[in-house]
C-alpha cells in the first residue's frame, strides 16, 4: 500500500513537472507571438488567461478523512446523518396543527400528487444561503430560513440551528443539494455582511489570541495534536461528527473552535454567526456540497 | 424523535446468495457514566439487545453494552434461501422496545 502511494506521488509530480514545462513553453510562445505582433505594428490583443493547471488549491475536509470514513459518508446505508435526513423528509410532508406543511407551499405539483416533488428552489436552497431576508432586513442562514418559515407560516416556536426539527430539515435540504456547487447570491445587500464575516475570520480572539486565518489558512494541511487542520470550508453542514455522536450545525462547530482558542463564543443566534457563515460560504464559492457529511 | 428512526438495508437476493443486511437505529446510548452540566450522573439509557428474525426464527442477535456508540449500526450476513419477512427488534433500558418489519425478496 505504502509503495503504491509513493509510486503515485512520484507519478503525479512527474505529470505536474511536465505540465509546468508546457506552461513555461506556452509563456515563451506567447512572448514570441507578442514580439511578432508588435513588430507588425497592429495593436496586441490581450488574451484571456488560460488556466492550464488547476490552480484552485481549496480542499474540503472530506479529502483529508480516512477512506473508511469517506465510504461511510457516501453510502446512505452507512451514513448516520441519514437518520436526520429521513426525519427531515418526514417533517417536510407533515402538517403541524398550527399551519400548512412545508410540502404544502414548496412542492411542484406532479401528475401523481399535489404535494409531490420539492420545487427546484427547495432542492438548491442549501447552495444559496445565507441569503438576504427583506422583512428582517438582514441575511439568514439555511437553518435561520427554516426557522423563520416555521415561525411565520406554521406558527411554531423558534428554534436555533441545533433544534431537533430545524436540524433535521436543514440536513434534508443539504442532502437535496448534494453534488451542487456553492453559489452565494450576487446580492449587493450581502456585501457589508460578508466583509464583516471576513473581518471576524481575521480577528484575533481568546486567551490564545488566534484568528481563524492563523490555523485554517496559514497552517491548513498540517496537524494540531493528532488531527489534520482543514481549510474550513463548510461543504457539508449540518455534519455528523463522530466526536459529538450526533448531527450538529455549523455554529456548533464554530463554537468548538472558539472555545478551543479560549474565547467566549458569540451569543446564540447573534449576527456574528450569520456574517461568519456568509463569509465562509463566499470563500468556498464553487466548491461541491457534500450533503449531510460525516467528520471524525 | 418520538418513535426512533431506523435505516434498514436488505438487498434483493438470488436464491442461495449471501447478502449483507444493515440496520441503524437512532438512539443516544447514554453510558450511565457521564455527568451532565450540573455534575449529576446521567442515568444509563442504552439498547441492550438486537435481534433479527426471519419468519419467527432468530437469524442474528447481539447484546450491546455501554461502550457502544450512539446510533448503533449493525451489519450481518445471511444466506437468502426463500422469501420471507424479516423482523428487526431493539430492546433496551427504560422499557425501550422497537420493531421494524422488512420483506426479504428472493428471486
Amino acid at each position: 500500500m505504502r509503495a503504491a502511494v509513493l509510486r503515485w506521488s512520484v507519478g503525479a509530480s512527474r505529470v505536474l513537472g511536465a505540465l509546468g514545462g508546457l506552461g513555461a513553453l506556452g509563456a515563451l510562445g506567447a512572448l514570441v507571438l507578442s514580439a511578432c505582433v508588435s513588430h507588425i505594428g497592429s495593436t496586441p490583443v490581450e488574451a484571456a488567461p488560460v488556466n492550464l493547471l488547476n490552480t484552485d488549491t481549496r480542499r474540503a475536509g472530506f479529502a483529508d478523512m480516512s477512506t473508511a470514513l469517506q465510504a461511510m459518508q457516501q453510502d446512505d446505508t452507512l451514513n448516520p446523518a441519514i437518520l436526520w435526513v429521513r426525519e427531515g423528509e418526514a417533517l417536510w410532508s407533515q402538517a403541524p396543527a398550527s399551519g400548512p406543511s412545508c410540502a404544502g407551499c414548496h412542492s411542484s405539483p406532479t401528475s401523481q400528487s399535489q404535494t409531490g416533488h420539492p420545487s427546484a428552489s427547495i432542492q438548491t436552497a442549501a447552495t444559496r444561503h445565507p441569503a438576504f431576508d427583506g422583512t428582517l432586513n438582514k441575511p439568514v442562514t439555511l437553518a435561520g430560513r427554516v426557522d423563520l418559515c416555521r415561525q411565520r407560516h406554521q406558527n411554531l416556536k423558534p428554534q436555533d440551528a441545533d433544534g431537533p426539527e430545524v436540524l433535521a430539515l436543514s440536513a434534508w435540504l443539504m442532502h437535496q443539494a448534494r453534488g451542487l456547487p456553492i453559489t452565494p447570491p450576487p446580492d449587493p445587500r450581502l456585501t457589508a455582511w460578508t466583509q464583516r464575516g471576513e473581518q471576524l475570520y481575521g480577528a484575533r480572539m481568546g486567551q490564545l489570541n488566534l484568528a481563524c486565518t492563523h490555523c485554517h489558512d496559514q497552517y491548513a494541511g498540517q496537524r494540531l495534536g493528532g488531527a489534520p487542520i482543514p481549510q474550513a470550508h463548510p461543504t457539508g453542514y449540518p455534519t455528523y461528527r463522530l466526536e459529538w455522536q450526533k448531527l450538529g450545525s455549523l455554529p456548533r462547530r464554530l463554537r468548538a473552535c472558539m472555545t478551543g482558542v479560549r474565547a467566549e463564543p458569540f451569543a446564540t443566534g447573534s449576527d456574528e454567526w450569520v456574517a461568519l457563515e456568509g463569509y465562509l460560504m463566499t470563500r468556498a464559492a464553487g466548491m461541491t456540497l457534500e450533503g449531510a457529511a460525516v467528520r471524525p | 424523535m418520538a418513535t426512533p428512526r431506523t435505516l434498514i438495508n436488505v438487498p434483493a437476493a438470488r436464491s442461495g446468495e449471501i447478502i449483507e443486511i444493515r440496520a441503524t437505529i437512532a438512539h443516544v446510548m447514554e453510558t450511565g457514566l457521564r455527568p451532565d452540566d450540573q455534575g449529576r450522573v446521567v442515568a444509563r439509557d442504552i439498547v441492550t439487545r438486537f435481534e433479527c428474525r426471519l419468519d419467527g426464527a432468530t437469524v442474528f442477535a447481539a447484546d450491546m453494552f455501554p461502550a457502544v456508540a450512539a446510533n448503533p449500526h449493525i451489519a450481518f450476513r445471511l444466506r437468502a434461501e426463500k422469501p420471507g419477512s424479516l423482523v428487526f427488534l431493539w430492546e433496551g433500558d427504560r422499557g425501550f422496545r422497537h420493531t421494524e418489519t422488512v420483506a426479504l425478496k428472493v428471486t
